[in-house]
């Protein structure tokens, strides 16, 4: 048996980590690589687009911004060092560009970096009165009724248009704060780390404004689905 | 005491996020998971929010318009000529 097989040295994108697939993209990218460029554009700019249309008045903005970002990168590219991931500093260029942007329209934006949580009330994932009461003799805090079972909903019901409009729905009416974590952590997959670099947050807000969020997102599901 | 009462449901729905996180302690953990396996109410509030998360995972993200991609395509034609 042999583990090193010769192939392997003709196919140098195979096994690699992420940090090496970025060196390989910014090389080609600094080389004038086409295709590696469009490769990439596909792959962020509708994700550019999303993040700030949360700090701009309106989406053809957004886009105009999006689009300056990618400029910045092309401007930057010889400098990057790569210390911060290729993805981080791109999203990196568009958040700033997008809040210079957003205070040159005179939108004032509460952003998550600003956002404090002792400056608000809590908010209970779930309704209290969902709750017995404190001072009920065998139960407090318990549910009052159990949440229904969702075992029975069939997929074609829970991944319709109508439920994943329910749910786009819920997303744009919350808070920018909360917004914008959800947006990178649960529609665009990023890891807390990077939620908390690009938005310059602390692990424990980032936590928060997701918890917030999702208890959002499911009350409203439960809404649509439960009637 | 048992297990079920050393954590109210209502407690435990605030806990959802730093479990599903992983960023609880192991005693906390523990007292969650031990009141998850008494409490059918609770079970199904998880099950509600690993369900809300994979929806919102469904948001995709429209492809980028033609018309913005041939403008990049230039600008980067632009960067390499100088």
């Amino acid at each position: 048996m042999t583990t090193t097989q010769p192939g392997t040295q003709l196919n140098p994108a195979a096994g690699r980590r992420a940090s090496a697939g970025e060196q390989d993209l910014l090389a080609a990218l600094r080389g004038g690589d086409e295709a590696a460029f469009l490769g990439f554009v596909r792959q962020y700019h509708p994700a550019l687009v999303r993040l700030a249309t949360l700090y701009v008045r309106d989406r053809a903005l957004a886009e105009e911004v999006a689009q300056e970002t990618w400029l910045g990168v092309l401007r930057g590219l010889d400098r990057f060092e790569g210390r911060s991931s290729l993805k981080t500093w791109l999203f990196s260029i568009l958040v700033n560009r997008a809040k210079t942007r957003g205070q040159r329209e005179s939108r004032s934006i509460p952003f998550s970096a600003l956002w404090n949580p002792d400056a608000e009330p809590a908010e209970p994932a779930v309704e209290p009165d969902r709750f017995l009461p404190p001072d009920h003799p065998d139960w407090p805090g318990h549910w009052a009724a159990f949440p229904k079972s969702w075992d029975q909903v069939p997929e074609a019901v829970l991944l319709s248009q109508e439920a994943l409009a329910v749910i786009e729905m819920a997303v744009a009416g919350l808070p920018p704060s909360q917004r914008e974590v959800i947006t990178l952590r649960d529609i665009q997959g990023w890891t807390a780390d990077e939620v908390c670099n690009v938005l310059n947050i602390g692990e424990t807000n980032q936590r928060v404004l997701l918890h917030r969020a999702r208890s959002k997102v499911r009350r409203a599901l439960e809404g649509y689905l439960d009637g | 005491m048992t297990a079920i009462d050393e954590l109210t449901c209502q407690e435990l729905v605030e806990l959802v996020t730093e479990y599903l996180e992983g960023t609880l302690s192991p005693a906390e953990r523990a007292r969650f998971e031990a009141h998850l396996k008494l409490c059918d109410g609770c079970s199904r509030y998880l099950e509600h929010m690993r369900r809300a998360i994979r929806l919102v995972g469904k948001l995709s993200e429209e492809a980028i318009a033609p018309e913005a991609e041939q403008t990049l395509l230039q600008d980067f034609r632009n960067w390499k000529r100088n």
